[in-house]
This record gives structure tokens, C-alpha cells and sequence, in this order.
């Protein structure tokens, strides 16, 4: 197990509103990390700050030790699943595809196992801006996966997914931490995440609140379900 | 860069607009060419269109583009590419897509019916002025989170240009009438990129009447070269500057 | 009989007088055309063969014939003059007239004529000259078909045909450049100046001071530093001429300053910075002339009055006619105007609103003259469409009541 993202004393504010009030944490490989916490506690401006697309105010990100500000390069070892996946309409899911493996200039060694399960080849020609919003969420994970990256990101991944997709979504979760991946997940729902997360980190107006492995939080509030230990925690 | 400016161009071409702004462009051209028979007086109703609806349509069309793109510009940014391959990638590609469009809606025709020194000319300054403001719209963009607060802004900056800058000149030659503002007057010219599009015009159609200006500088300037050579000069700064600004806003932009 | 015999000697003499040529040549006795004078009687030929003579103060007095043959060359070599004619009657022809003095107190020239009358002067290379012909005092002179070019120094140029105080003389088909004037008339009456070519001359390409009754027809006056003037004179004919490239600030195609009763028709105005202009003229027909590519077609100022202008085309000008004040006395009809925008509604070929050829923007320009930078601007458009839908500013009386609505064929 080695840290691969660390966050030091990171801090962003956007005008009045202090998104992040110096939050740091470190992140390893083969664990699955639910990133908890109440609207606007901070969770995508975190979550976009390892990606580069929110500029911290000051802090640092690393990833493998290598501070990540204004850089981009290790960005084609992570897979990121937004909230809300949208792309060029006129686009058609294939030429999308296309694309990304054209823009990260690769190829071979895809892994292509969500987009079968989806079922997405049978959809190729139709344009992104015909599909329902749980169909662009499967798009949205597919390709994050497509790369086979170290590190997911995933936002609020089964959002809008259809039961049995987000079985799916699910189960390729557990693969890929069985493959010694880090996934970096937010998600509003709690039996999901007592499903899937190794990890609970918490955070709460823009700072953590706890970070502590699931099992833990288990054993010390002594329930079994992790919607009332929160409660209990937090209360 | 180039990917990005390929898929943007691929991207725009499957949308109508542009293809309208070709055949609305193409249009006025043809009718105005058809419509009189002297080729002069056509160059002139087309130097009045070029200066008018290029540059609004190029800022108001790179602005909404870039605010349609925003979404594709998130996925892009959490790619392994860097922010300015990004942006300067989806400039080249805006800029592509509606270069294209003026060459087969204006210089095509020009082409055909005027082929001339100000025929060239109008192309030239045409391209120019296209370019300085999908510049402009791309600061505009960048500058403004809201996607109606950078079409106002757009907007504001071509009306800016286009009239009230120039009622301003004349408001300060009123004031000013008594003071030799010959540079001044240069000066003020160069901080308006349809301005100085007017000017490289003016130099083809008007040389003889600007000649009749007294003045050494402005002989110089109008007379030897020397002022071609600035306006494209300044035009050019038009395009590189705003851009230049809209790359470091961008870098620092959050998303 | 001795005075038969006496009358037959001086027939016979007379006879020999008539007939008698004298060869110049480098390889005779008479090496020079001062020589040949000195021997000849009037009424003699006096032929120079081709070579180069050193010619200074070479004064023909007597009534012959002067030819050249194979263009031989008279090189005063910046000594006084080259040629001069004091005596009537006499014929100049084919001749290479060079490097006459240049000086600032007396006007040495080429060839210069003095108190003479019927002399023509015809076919001759005049370079580097002061002043190329000079002609004065003089009638009856014909000056054709003769190359003028100046020693192209602004500061020690003389005028290429300068005339002075003379009557009935024709200047045709002559070229000039590189002098001050081209041609310079002053004091000169009834006289014709057609065909020639007059370009790139320092000041005028034509000036015209104090000369009445003259005419000038199919003239081309190009790139001059000051166009071509004429002023202070009645009853000119300016007809068919063409004026062409006269580029600069106070630089005008054709001046005309204080004129009165002439005629200006079928002349071409092309790409210069004004093409007339007019101050103190009364009773001048403008007509069938085409103005194109100039900054102004025609400039009026207040000061003239009655002058008509009719059926002429203007197009491409930046700006058609201007004036520094009113010009209530001077009538536009019958023009074709480029930037006319009216309709023809019973098709009679002229359009059903008049047109206001004075623009708000060229008002605008007499006064801030700096303006001239914001020239077809979107402001500038929009303020001359403003006024002239509503007239407020502009004089209201210059107005073409018939405006044609195509070019006139001229």
C-alpha cells in the first residue's frame, strides 16, 4: 500500500464562500474512499482540485510526490466520472470515443468491459444529444474506465443509473479495487457506500470532518449500518 | 492543440450557423456584385458589410461556442492535455471554421467578380478582423462564469467598436479641433480593430483624398508603404493580445 | 545692257542666295553652327550632320532653315544658352539641345525665342536644360513634337515651353518632364496648346497667368507636383484633356483661380486628390467630364458664381463636390452620380428625388480636416444617411434635380 495523492493544506474560496478551509489527507492504492458530506461541504471542489480544473488558493496536491499544480501529465493515469456528463451534441458516441482514445493517443490495452456491459457499441450512431441523462452517466463511466487508469474519480456515479446499471457500476467497482486501484467516490447514497467504501472521509464545511476506514466506524459505534453511525458520530 | 482545433472544427461543422453565416455572406456578395455593374462601387458596399456583420458575427458565434463547448472543455481539462493546448486548440478551431466561411462567402466571390488590389485587400483585412475578434470573444468568455454575461460582453464590444468608439473620435477632433493631433489620431486609430481593418481600405480606395491631408507624418503614413505595414502590423496585435490575455485568465480559470 | 546684264547678276545671285545649303559636319572647314550662320545669307538651308557640336550663345539672326540630320547634339556644357533665335521665319528641326546654364538671376534656356514671328520649332531633344524653349515677345510660332526633360533638380529647374507676351502660337504634341512648369503661359493670346504630354514636373504640368482666348485640347497632364493651373484669365477652351495622378495637399487635378466665361468639356479626372477646383470663377460650362477615384471631384468655393455643371459622371470619388460655404449660384443637372440612391419610377432614365452632392461629412472635413481618418466609418455612413433624409446642415440649394440614373457614355 503507498500513498499515491496526498492533499496538503488545501484551500480554495470562490468570492465570499470558503469552498476548502485547508484540508489534507492522503489517499492509497487498493481501497475504495467514499467521500462524504453535506451539499456544498466541499466534496467536488476537492475532487476537481486533484483533477486540475478548480486552481487551489494555496495548498499543494501530489501525486507520487510530484506536486500537480499547473501540470497535466499525470492526469492520464486518473479516470474521472463527472456529476453531470455532458459533451459536444452533435457528437455521436462512437466518434466520442474515438476522440478520447485519439486526444490521450492511445489505443490498445482499453478496457472496454463497461462499454459492452452497456451495451454502448449497439448505440455508436446516435448523437449525444438525443441520449437520456442515464445513458450519458453510462457513457460518463465508461470512459473513465476506458484507459484502465490507476486512480477513478468518480461523482456521484450511479445518480440517474438504472438499477440494474448501477449493479453493473457496482461490480466493476469491486474489480477494479481488486486490481490494486485507488477509486475516489462521492455519493449521497448510504447503503451504496456501505456497499462498496473502505474508507469514509468526511467533510464538512470545507474541512475534514473524520477519515476513517468503515469497519472502524462500525466497531466503535457499534451499528451495523452506516447511515446510523454517521448519525451517531455526528450528532 | 491541433486535436483539439480538429474535433472543435469537426464539431461546428455539423451545426447549421455556419453554414448560414457562409450563404448569408455569399449572398450579400453575389446580389451586391449583380446588382451594379461597377466593380468599385460593389467593393464599397462590401467593405461596409465586412465591417459590420464579420466582426459581430465572429464574436457573438465564438462566444456562444465557446460557452456550447464549456462542458467539453470540463471533460478536456480532466484529460492529460494542458490548458493552453485546450484553448488555443479551440481558437485555431473556431477561427478555421469561420475563416472558411468568410473565404467562400466573401473572398470567393471578390475573387471572381473584383479581383483587384482592394479586392485583395478587403480579403486580407476580412480574415484579420475575423480573427481579432473570436480573439476579443475568447477574452470576453473567459473573463465573464455566465454564458448571457459573455454574449452581453461580446456584444458591448462590438458595439464599442463598431460606433461608439469612432463617435467618440469625433467628439475628441471636436474638442481637440486646434492641437496638431496627427499622432494622436494614429494612436487612437490603432485601438480599434475595425478601425484599422477601415484604414487598410481606405489606403486602396481613398489614397487620393488622403493624400490632400497636410502633414508629414500622415504622408508617410499613407504615402510610402509605411501604413500598411502598421495597420497589419496592429491588426495582428488585435488578434495576439486579447488571445494572450484570455490564455492566462484560463489558466487560472476554475471549471 | 550693262543693266541687263546687271538685273541677270543679281537674278542669278538671288537664285544662288535661295538655293544655297550649307553642310555642317566635324569634318569640314565648318565645324559649327555658328559658323554656318555666320555664312549663310536668309533664305539658306543649313544642314548638321550627326555628331556633337559645343554650341554656347549660338544666335541664328538671319531668316534659314535649321536641320539636324541623325539628331546631332548642341552641348552648351553649362555655359549660358544653347540656341537662340532673334530672326523671323526661321525653321528649328531635329536637333539635340542640351545643358544650357542654370542660373537665379537670368532665365537661360535650350532654345530661346525673342521678338520673332512665323519661327517653328519642331522634333528636338532638349536635356538638361534651365528652361527648355523659351519663347517671347513672339507670333505665329509653332512649337511641335519636341521632347523636354529637365535636369530633374527641384531647386535648379526652369520651365520645360515657357512663353511670354505672345500671340497665335501652337504647342502640340510635345513632351515634357522633369522641369518646374511644364508649360507656362503668361501674357499669351489665341493660342493652341493640344496633344502634348506633360508628367511628373515639379509644380504645374500646365500655368496659365493672364492669357485669354486660348484653348487646350487632348492634353494628358500626369503625376505633376501641383496639377495644372490656370488663373486670372477669360474665354479658355479646355477640352478632351485628361488629368490623371495629381497627388498631394493643395495638389489639384485642375485649378482655376479667378476665371471667367470658359468652356471645360469632355475632359477625364482620374485618381487625383482634387479634381477641380475652383475659386472666383463666373460663367465656366463644366460638361460631359467624368470624375473617377478622386478624393474630390470638384471643389467650388463660395466666392464662384453661375458656373453650370451638366452631364458629367462622377464615381469612385471619395467625396463629389464640397464648399466652404453656399453655392445658391451654381447649378447641378443632369449628372450621374455613383452615390445617388434614389429611384426611377417612370423609367425616363433620371432619378424622381434629387441629389445632394455636398455630404455632412465632407462639411465635416472643411472644418477638422483630421476627420479624413474615420472615412467610411459606420458613424459616418450613418450621420450622411441622417442628413440626407433630413437636410439640415449641408447647403440646401447645391442639389442635381435630374440625377441620371446610368453613367453617361462620353
Amino acid at each position: 500500500m503507498d500513498t499515491i495523492i496526498e492533499i496538503k493544506e488545501l484551500k480554495k474560496s470562490f468570492g465570499k464562500l470558503q469552498a476548502l478551509k485547508g484540508v489534507s489527507c492522503g489517499f492509497e492504492t487498493g481501497r475504495v474512499i467514499s467521500v462524504l458530506g453535506p451539499n456544498a461541504s466541499g466534496k467536488t471542489t476537492l475532487i476537481k482540485s486533484i483533477l486540475g480544473m478548480v486552481v487551489p488558493d494555496s495548498g499543494e496536491v501530489f501525486y507520487r510526490g510530484q506536486s500537480v499544480i499547473n501540470t497535466f501529465d499525470y492526469k492520464k493515469h486518473i479516470g474521472y466520472m463527472p456529476q453531470i456528463g455532458r459533451y459536444p451534441d452533435n457528437m455521436k458516441i462512437g466518434q466520442l470515443f474515438e476522440m478520447m482514445k485519439d486526444i490521450r493517443q492511445r489505443h490498445t490495452g482499453l478496457d472496454e468491459t463497461l462499454v459492452d456491459a452497456f451495451n454502448l457499441k449497439s448505440m455508436s450512431h446516435k448523437a449525444m444529444r438525443t441520449l437520456s441523462g442515464g445513458t450519458r452517466q453510462k457513457v460518463s463511466a465508461a470512459l473513465a474506465c476506458l484507459f484502465d487508469p490507476e486512480v477513478l474519480i468518480l461523482d456521484e456515479p450511479t445518480a440517474g443509473l438504472d438499477p440494474l446499471a448501477a449493479e453493473v457500476l457496482k461490480e466493476k467497482i469491486q474489480d477494479e479495487k481488486a486490481k490494486g486501484k485507488l477509486l475516489l467516490i462521492t455519493s449521497h447514497i448510504m447503503s451504496e457506500v456501505d456497499e462498496i467504501a473502505d474508507d469514509i472521509m468526511y467533510l464538512f464545511e470545507g474541512q475534514v470532518k473524520f477519515f476513517r476506514s468503515l469497519n472502524d466506524i462500525k466497531t466503535t459505534t457499534g451499528e451495523m449500518k452506516l447511515g446510523r453511525a454517521l448519525t451517531k458520530i455526528l450528532s | 492543440m491541433l486535436k483539439i482545433a480538429k474535433y472543435t472544427i469537426l464539431d461546428i461543422t455539423r451545426s447549421k450557423v455556419l453554414i448560414a453565416y457562409t450563404i448569408l455572406l455569399a449572398l450579400i456578395c453575389i446580389s451586391i456584385f449583380m446588382a451594379d455593374a461597377d466593380v468599385t462601387k460593389g467593393l464599397v458596399s462590401i467593405t461596409t458589410v465586412v465591417m459590420i456583420i464579420v466582426p459581430l458575427v465572429s464574436i457573438v458565434y465564438a462566444t456562444t461556442y465557446y460557452y456550447d463547448a464549456y462542458e467539453f472543455t470540463e471533460l478536456l481539462v480532466s484529460q492529460p492535455i494542458s490548458r493552453k493546448s485546450i484553448l488555443m486548440g479551440q481558437f485555431l478551431g473556431i477561427s478555421g471554421s469561420i475563416l472558411a466561411a468568410f473565404l467562400v462567402g466573401v473572398c470567393v466571390p471578390v475573387a471572381l467578380f473584383a479581383f483587384s488590389d482592394t479586392g485583395i485587400t478587403i480579403m486580407v483585412t476580412g480574415s484579420l478582423l475575423s480573427l481579432s475578434f473570436i480573439s476579443l470573444a475568447f477574452l470576453a468568455s473567459t473573463l465573464t462564469r455566465d454564458k448571457a454575461k459573455g454574449i452581453g460582453l461580446a456584444l458591448m464590444i462590438w458595439f464599442y467598436c463598431s460606433i461608439i468608439f469612432d463617435g467618440l473620435v469625433l467628439l475628441f477632433l471636436y474638442t481637440f479641433a486646434d492641437y496638431p493631433l496627427e499622432k494622436a489620431m494614429i494612436l487612437l486609430t490603432s485601438l480599434n480593430p475595425i478601425d484599422l481593418a477601415r484604414i487598410l481600405i481606405l489606403l486602396q480606395l481613398d489614397i487620393s483624398a488622403l493624400m490632400g491631408y497636410t502633414g508629414a507624418l500622415y504622408q508617410q503614413f499613407f504615402g510610402n508603404g509605411w501604413g500598411v505595414v502598421f495597420t497589419i502590423f496592429m491588426q495582428l496585435v488585435w488578434i495576439a493580445i486579447p488571445m494572450a490575455f484570455s490564455l492566462k485568465v484560463f489558466r487560472k480559470k476554475d471549471l | 545692257m550693262r543693266s541687263k546684264i546687271l538685273i541677270v547678276c543679281f537674278l542669278l545671285s538671288c537664285a544662288a542666295l535661295t538655293a544655297k545649303t550649307i553642310i555642317v559636319s566635324k569634318e569640314t572647314a565648318i565645324a559649327s553652327l555658328k559658323a554656318a550662320v555666320k555664312l549663310a545669307a536668309a533664305g539658306d538651308t543649313i544642314i548638321v550632320k550627326k555628331g556633337t557640336y559645343s554650341s554656347y550663345n549660338t544666335i541664328i539672326d538671319k531668316e534659314v532653315v535649321v536641320l539636324g540630320q541623325g539628331l546631332p547634339v548642341l552641348d552648351a556644357g553649362y555655359r549660358e544658352e544653347v540656341v537662340t533665335i532673334l530672326a523671323s521665319n526661321v525653321k528649328f528641326d531635329g536637333f539635340v539641345v542640351k545643358k544650357s546654364r542654370v542660373g537665379s538671376m537670368r532665365d537661360f534656356a535650350g532654345i530661346r525665342l525673342h521678338k520673332v514671328q512665323n519661327v517653328s520649332v519642331t522634333n528636338n531633344r532638349l536635356l538638361n536644360n534651365f528652361f527648355g524653349i523659351y519663347v517671347s515677345d513672339s507670333k505665329n510660332i509653332y512649337i511641335t513634337g519636341n521632347y523636354c526633360r529637365g535636369n530633374s533638380n527641384k531647386l535648379e529647374s526652369g520651365n520645360g515651353i515657357h512663353l511670354w507676351k505672345c500671340e497665335d502660337i501652337t504647342i502640340s504634341k510635345n513632351y515634357v518632364t522633369g522641369h518646374r512648369d511644364g508649360i507656362y503661359f503668361e501674357f499669351v493670346k489665341r493660342s493652341f496648346i493640344k496633344q502634348n504630354l506633360s508628367e511628373k514636373n515639379f509644380r504645374y504640368g500646365l500655368h496659365f497667368m493672364f492669357s485669354d482666348d486660348d484653348v487646350y485640347i487632348k492634353n494628358t497632364f500626369k503625376g505633376n507636383g501641383s496639377g495644372v493651373a490656370v488663373m486670372y484669365s477669360k474665354r479658355i477652351k479646355m477640352i478632351g484633356n485628361a488629368f490623371i495622378e495629381n497627388w498631394g495637399s493643395s495638389i489639384y487635378g485642375l485649378l482655376l483661380k479667378d476665371i471667367s466665361r470658359s468652356i471645360i468639356t469632355n475632359n477625364r479626372f482620374i485618381r487625383n486628390t482634387t479634381g477641380i477646383y475652383m475659386e472666383g470663377c463666373e460663367g465656366i460650362e463644366v460638361t460631359k467630364n467624368s470624375f473617377n477615384n478622386n478624393g474630390w471631384g470638384i471643389r467650388v468655393l463660395a466666392n464662384s458664381l453661375n458656373n453650370t455643371f451638366h452631364v458629367n459622371n462622377f464615381s469612385a470619388n471619395s467625396f463629389d463636390v464640397t464648399t466652404n460655404g453656399s453655392l445658391s449660384l451654381n447649378h447641378f443637372k443632369n449628372n450621374y452620380w455613383d452615390k445617388y440612391e434614389g429611384y426611377d419610377l417612370d423609367k425616363d432614365g433620371t432619378g424622381d428625388v434629387p441629389y445632394r452632392p455636398v455630404s455632412v461629412y465632407s462639411q465635416i472635413m472643411e472644418q477638422i480636416p483630421q476627420s479624413v481618418m474615420l472615412m467610411r466609418s459606420f458613424i459616418v455612413n450613418l450621420l450622411d444617411k441622417v442628413e440626407r433624409a433630413i437636410p439640415s446642415v449641408t447647403p440646401q440649394s447645391v442639389k442635381d434635380e435630374t440625377p441620371r440614373m446610368k453613367q453617361w457614355i462620353l
